[in-house]
Formats: structure tokens, C-alpha cells, sequence
């Protein structure tokens, strides 16, 4: 990943960051609210890989845990999670298949949602389990769905399109 | 990498949970907050018309679906809408703030500051927001906060230009409350299930709860210890009420006043006391 590339990647967590946190936690339809700054880490890990998406998920979660006052870490473990396992997919089996960025956001909206509330019951915090999982989960995967794609035109336009695979240095001939 | 990173989150997790909001981490994330707060409050400024606009089109789904008295609701929306006139519905919601505050509602021995609602948290795990007043402000962890139409929550986190205000919506926030008409004291909590639904609890079978009522804050007092919450704050007005045979309490709901998801300013409530 190229040093201008890496900033914009960065530029853009940043600001999905103060939008998730100024605008579309608001944005709340049939009991759930999107989550861009999930949607934007995977759909970025799944572009440039595990290494980068982790560190830029540990960014935005930093980011997004500071502006709203969240327990420091938080957010950063679960999207440097989401990230890393989001590249993971992308190296491996994704890039040939055009479903990827769908199939990877919808199932990390559903793991993240379930590892947040365990982290959070871990720490004593006091959460509304049946809500979270039945009544915003559903809603907030959804709208997480629909923001994928445009997304990754967004993330292709401003950070550029999939990183290359690097070059193989040796050859292993199987006879 | 990764898994240096993934120590690093547990560390920040541990060391901000550990040494809570006044430890050396907090001051690191309360610096970083008010670093950060330029492009929050910038965010929310650009931001705001889209957000009145979404709540135009929500509110007016939601009114839709509806019966007849709330159809003149939504015609009266989107005439407003269609003018344009988000400025004067932000100016109207100030002067009631402003209104309330001067008002004979207004709890005694309070001053008030007026903040804007700057965040709001992601996810459903938390109900609370982000507010641009703090610690230079006279802001501390456990103020009250009000809107015009009633009580809104609790400050938790306190840095300097900002706040986090858990609302009353949220899964650990309880509060005595009375029912004005009745004398009747229970807490109101969050209604399991439900995004904006109140419960009064622990009303005594004996007590007269009927639908209808206003519910406020019971501002009790023992000793030297008193309620957080300053008595006579309008909560919700009591929508259901029910009991069966094996129940020790009644089964009080309550429909909040404040529409947490509209907030977009606040007051909270400073002990005159405390001074500046």
C-alpha cells in the first residue's frame, strides 16, 4: 500500500468516524442504526488486506471510542478484529467472487454485535441483550448491507482498487 | 502486527476501565476529545439539515401507519417540510429550553448550561449522548440533564468541552420517580425489549396508579444523602397499568416526553451550590 494511499485510507476512517458518531447513530430504522465505520473497515480490508485493515480498524475504533467518551479500546479491539479477519477473507478465497464485500460485512455486522456484547459483559457493563440481537441486529444488518457497495465504489475511487498480490519468489515443481 | 495491536486495545481496555475517567488514560482521552471536538461540532453543524430531514421522512412514515389523529400531524409536518423551515423549528426548540429554564418548572437550587448534542454512540449497546459542554463549563459526572419536555439522563463522563449523558432510555439508569397525582413512588427504569418505552417499578399493589398520569422525579431526601435527581421533573405519563395475583408490584409503563432520538439540545442541571 502506497504512502498516499494509506493517508487517504486513514483521511477516510477519520471522517466515517465523526460521521458515524455525529450523524448516523441517529439515523435509527425499525429499532437499528448503520454502522459506517464497520462497513467502511471490512469493505477496506477486503481491498487492501489484513495488516492494513486491522491497523486502520484500530484507528477508527480509537477515534470513535475518544469522541464519545466509550471505555479506550473497546471499539479498537472489535473493528482491528473486523479488519484483520475481513483482509484475511479478502487474500485468501474472496476477490474472485463479486458477492465478497456483502458476504464479509454482513457476517462481521452479525460477530461484531455478538463480540461488543460480550466485551461488554466482561466489563461489568449492564446491556440489553434481547434488544441488541433481536430487535437492532436484524435492522442494523440491513442498513449495513445497503452501504456496502456504495462503499467499496467509494473506497476504489479515493484509496485505488485491490492491492496487487505480491510476486511469487519461488516455484515448487510438482512432478 | 495484528496481535500487537490486539494487545495494545486490551491494555487501553484495561487501564481505562480500571483507573475509570479520572485516571492518567482519561486525561489522555478527555485531551484527545477536546482535540477532536472542532470537527464533532463541525460534523453536527453541516450535518444538522440532513438529520432534520430524516426525521421529517421518519417521523412522517411512522405517523402514517397511524390513526386519523395523527394523520393531521403528519400534513402539518410536511407542510412544514415543504417551506423549508428547519431554522425556525431549531429556534422554537431553544426558546422552550430557554422558556423552561426561566420557568417556575425549573428545579430550584439549579443553574442550568446549555449544550449542544454533538454524538451519539454507535451501536445498540449504549443509550447515550455526546453533549459540547464539560468540565470548564461546570459540568461533573452526575448532573442532571433536562430538555423543555422532561428529564433526559445523567452526565457520566465528564472532559473538558464535552460530555457523555447516559439517557434515561439506557439499561443501567433508574430513577425515583412519584406519580403527581397520586403520591404514588416507584423507579423508572428501561422497559426490557423496547427502544423508548419506560416502566415505573416497585409500585406498591395498594398505591393508585391510573392511565394518564404524569410522572415526575421524587427528589427524595435521607439524612445526609439525597436523590441525584432534583424532585418534580417531568418523566413520561403512565400509558398501561396491570398486576396479577402472583406479582408483589404493580406493572406501571410509561411513555417518556422526550423524544431521545430528537434531542438536539440540552440543559444540564449545575448545583448552585457547587459555584463556577
Amino acid at each position: 500500500m502506497s504512502a498516499g494511499a494509506a493517508l487517504r485510507a486513514f483521511a477516510l476512517v477519520f471522517l466515517a468516524a465523526l460521521l458515524q458518531v455525529g450523524i448516523v447513530s441517529a439515523l435509527v430504522v425499525a429499532g437499528g442504526a448503520p454502522d459506517l465505520l464497520l462497513v467502511l473497515v471490512v469493505v477496506l480490508a477486503l481491498e487492501r488486506g489484513s495488516v492494513p485493515g486491522a491497523v486502520l480498524g484500530f484507528a477508527g475504533g480509537l477515534v470513535a471510542d475518544v469522541l464519545t467518551l466509550d471505555t479506550l479500546g473497546l471499539g479498537s479491539l472489535v473493528l482491528t478484529l473486523a479488519g484483520f479477519w475481513a483482509g484475511r477473507y479478502g487474500e485468501t478465497v474472496a476477490r474472485s467472487r463479486r458477492l465478497a464485500p456483502l458476504l464479509a460485512v454482513g457476517v462481521i455486522t452479525v460477530l461484531a454485535s455478538v463480540f461488543s456484547l460480550a466485551l461488554r459483559y466482561l466489563l461489568g457493563e449492564e446491556v440489553a441483550a434481547g434488544h441488541v440481537l433481536w430487535t437492532a441486529l436484524a435492522p442494523s444488518l440491513a442498513l449495513n448491507l445497503l452501504l456496502a457497495l456504495p462503499v467499496l465504489r467509494l473506497v476504489r475511487k479515493v484509496v485505488g482498487g485491490p492491492a496487487a498480490a505480491e510476486p511469487a519468489t519461488e516455484v515448487e515443481v510438482v512432478v | 502486527m495484528v496481535g500487537a495491536l490486539v494487545l495494545l486495545a486490551l491494555v487501553l481496555i484495561t487501564l481505562s476501565v480500571r483507573s475509570g475517567p479520572d485516571g492518567p488514560l482519561g486525561g489522555v482521552q478527555s485531551a484527545g476529545a477536546t482535540a477532536l471536538r472542532p470537527f464533532a461540532v463541525a460534523v453536527e453543524r453541516i450535518a444538522q439539515p440532513f438529520r432534520d430531514a430524516y426525521g421529517w421522512v421518519d417521523s412522517l412514515f411512522g405517523a402514517r401507519s397511524e390513526a386519523e389523529r395523527l394523520r393531521a400531524e403528519v400534513r402539518e409536518l410536511r407542510q412544514r417540510a415543504i417551506q423549508n423551515d428547519f431554522a425556525r423549528q431549531e429556534n422554537e426548540y431553544l426558546r422552550r429550553l430557554i422558556s423552561y429554564r426561566d420557568g417556575p418548572r425549573f428545579p430550584a437550587g439549579f443553574r442550568s448550561v446549555a449544550a449542544e448534542v454533538i454524538g451519539r454512540p454507535a451501536g445498540e449497546f449504549t443509550q447515550a449522548i455526546v453533549i459540547a459542554a464539560g468540565s470548564r463549563d461546570g459540568v461533573r459526572v452526575n448532573d442532571p440533564v433536562v430538555s423543555a419536555d422532561g428529564l433526559v439522563g445523567l452526565v457520566t463522563r465528564v472532559a473538558p468541552r464535552t460530555a457523555r449523558v447516559q439517557l434515561l432510555t439506557d439499561q443501567s439508569t433508574a430513577v425515583s420517580a412519584i406519580d403527581l397525582r397520586t403520591r404514588a413512588s416507584g423507579i423508572v427504569r428501561h422497559a426490557r425489549g423496547t427502544r423508548e418505552t419506560l416502566v415505573l417499578d416497585r409500585v406498591r399493589k395498594r398505591d393508585v396508579v391510573r392511565v394518564g398520569d404524569e410522572i415526575v422525579t421524587a427528589g427524595w431526601r435521607a439524612g445526609g444523602l439525597s436523590s441525584l435527581y432534583p424532585k418534580g421533573i417531568p418523566i413520561g405519563e403512565v400509558t398501561s397499568v396491570g398486576q396479577t395475583d402472583t406479582d408483589l408490584y404493580q406493572q406501571v409503563q410509561v411513555d417518556p416526553y422526550v423524544n431521545f432520538g430528537g434531542l438536539d439540545a440540552v440543559l444540564v442541571l449545575v448545583p448552585r451550590e457547587r459555584g463556577r
